[in-house]
């Protein structure tokens, strides 16, 4: 679906990463994983074709990136960036319908397919009864639900989510999760950066370690997300002693002589 | 929030009729259907309603629909509710126009053409400065853009005001860049006319784009909103009907901030509802001030000072309840 051969990406007079290879497939769950600064909404927007790559290739449905019409491109992968207080409090629902834009003319406005369509990305996230309420007077988390129900609204085959748990409470985090997997469900390749190896563990198929704009590991979560790996991606001990059962649980060591090595 | 525009609409016939009734000749209801319906009245009469009033109404409404819209349509596009219309130095460039026009006595068809081209120029020059920087936000450039050739132009004006001839020249200047709707004849309408109308129906067709444009750029991209077409179209209408206005009516200040901000607070934030509200409501709202400007006193009272007056104790009023002001 999503598909970066070799590519070398960064903003205008800044290369940030390169030799970049990844592909997104329908049903699948992508995370990027990397410290701050490391590049990961820098590829984001490169994969969105916000920003231009600088090298290597884009490709969407096997087709160029840049040989897509940006309305065309809209249609087939939305887009969730880092929720953001909107400077005006637009309702849910007028936020959801301004994910029609791209099936939509220039001087037309959402007619009655519109409201069903967005409706429904509503209900799909389980925030209907939110329909009317401001933006503005919404939790981050309820907000980052909008935002996911907006891009679903564009009818998208794959949906791109910019860190879509930061600064979201521990309940929230669940939230946005589950909402994660379960469009994995319905079909949708979807990829999302985070900062939190246990979400990309419990949540994504693959992960892709990005660090200084160079891939560290890439693979199976399973494989790829674990403490040796997080240890050289973060240059930080980690403790994975905790989690017993099933899963391993990833921590940053804090306390001298607990974990790590 | 149905009910808002209505709102909007009662508030402009009510202006209508006020304007058509009040002044320093008194019409009557009965009087201003006859001589709306062409019945038994006066010569006189009939002058001041049809000759003096009703011209003076069309160009009230006309400028105030115009900055209303372009103020909310350029609040919309940089994303920020504090801007008015003049943001990208339409009404200082209109200015510097108007003012070359009356320092080289051009008439007053001169004068309004130069006010007008004053307002285009300056507005493409901002825009062509901002398209050439090609990093950082393309908005916030833009909007430093403006800042920059304002105050340039803000300069200039200075400078003919102090190379005008004080005794002839001055008081004209002076006159006009306080705004007023006293020189409004039927004659000169289609000149205000013509690009209000056309840069009013550019952004209603376009409203629903423009909540999509208030979106921050990447986002908007996201969407698979064309940006940069938008961004050209919207601004260019917005311009076009605030030269038109300043051009009409000289500089006539806070209304294009003010009643966008008691639009958003009738029908909420939408631009496919606060549009076509604001344009009402604007225009009844200028109309209403325009007639105490001529009524109030023994003399006209520019528009621009009464404007001031009720502008700015009500947008404090609106700050203090900011965040309701723009949900």
């Amino acid at each position: 679906m999503i598909e970066a051969v070799d590519l070398r990406f960064g903003y205008p007079g800044r290369t940030v990463g390169q030799g970049l290879s990844l592909a997104l497939r329908a049903g699948e769950v992508v995370a990027l994983l990397g410290p701050n600064g490391g590049g990961k909404t820098t590829l984001l927007k490169t994969l969105l074709g916000l920003l231009p790559a600088q090298g290597g290739e884009v490709r969407l449905d096997g087709r160029s990136l840049t040989a897509w019409a940006l309305p065309e491109r809209a249609r087939r992968v939305g887009y969730v960036p880092q929720g953001q207080a909107s400077t005006f409090g637009y309702s849910a629902r007028q936020m959801v319908l301004m994910g029609r834009t791209a099936h939509l003319g220039l001087i037309a406005r959402p007619g009655a397919r519109d409201q069903v369509v967005a409706d429904q990305a509503l209900r799909r996230l389980g925030i209907d009864h939110l329909a009317d309420r401001s933006v503005h007077r919404m939790s981050g988390g309820e907000r980052q639900l909008v935002l996911i129900a907006r891009a679903l609204a564009q009818e998208p085959r794959a949906v791109l989510l910019d860190e879509p748990t930061a600064s979201l409470d521990f309940g929230n985090q669940g939230l946005v999760m589950r909402a994660i997997r379960a469009l994995a469900g319905e079909g949708l390749g979807v990829l999302f950066t985070t900062h939190d190896p246990n979400q990309a563990r419990r949540c994504a198929d693959t992960a892709l370690l990005l660090r200084e704009g160079c891939v560290l590991a890439a693979g199976p979560v399973a494989q790829v997300v674990n403490a040796a790996n997080l240890r050289a991606l973060y240059g930080a001990d980690v403790d994975d002693s905790g989690g017993p059962r099933g899963l391993p649980v990833f921590l940053p060591v804090f306390q001298a002589g607990v974990g790590g090595q | 929030m149905r009910s808002g525009a209505w709102w909007a609409l009662l508030v402009l016939l009510a202006g209508v009729l006020v304007a058509f009734t009040v002044g320093r000749t008194p019409v009557s209801l009965p009087q201003l259907w006859a001589a709306l319906s062409g019945g038994e009245l006066s010569e006189s009469l009939r002058t001041v309603v049809w000759q003096i009033r009703a011209p003076r109404i069309v160009a009230a409404v006309a400028v105030g629909a115009a900055l209303s819209v372009a103020g909310a349509a350029f609040q919309g596009l940089f994303r920020n509710p504090l801007v008015s219309p003049d943001i990208l130095g339409a009404s200082a460039g209109a200015a510097l126009g108007a003012l070359l026009g009356i320092f080289f006595s051009l008439g007053l068809a001169g004068i309004q053409l130069a006010a007008f081209a004053g307002g285009l120029v300056a507005v493409a020059l901002v825009y062509a400065t901002g398209s050439a920087v090609r990093q950082g936000d393309p908005i916030l450039v833009l909007l430093l853009a403006g800042i920059v050739i304002g105050s340039l132009l803000g300069a200039g004006i200075g400078l003919v005001k102090t190379l005008a001839d004080p005794y002839n020249q001055l008081p004209a200047m002076t006159f006009w860049l306080l705004g007023s709707l006293a020189g409004a004849h039927a004659d000169d309408l289609p000149a205000l006319l013509v690009p209000v109308a056309l840069g009013l129906g550019v952004l209603l067709l376009l409203r629903w784009r423009l909540d999509v444009m208030s979106l921050p750029e990447e986002e908007a991209r996201a969407l698979g909103a064309r940006t940069t077409l938008l961004r050209v179209g919207i601004v260019a209408a917005a311009t076009l009907v605030t030269a038109a206005s300043v051009a009409a009516a000289g500089i006539v200040g806070w209304v294009g901030l003010v009643v966008p901000h008691l639009a958003r607070f009738l029908v909420g934030p939408s631009f496919v509802r606060l549009l076509p509200t604001a344009a009402l409501l604007g225009g009844g709202l200028l109309l209403f001030i325009d007639t105490l400007a001529r009524s109030v006193a023994a003399v006209e009272i520019p528009l621009g000072i009464l404007t001031a007056l009720i502008g700015s104790p009500f947008f404090i009023a609106l700050l203090g309840r900011a965040q309701k002001g723009w949900q």
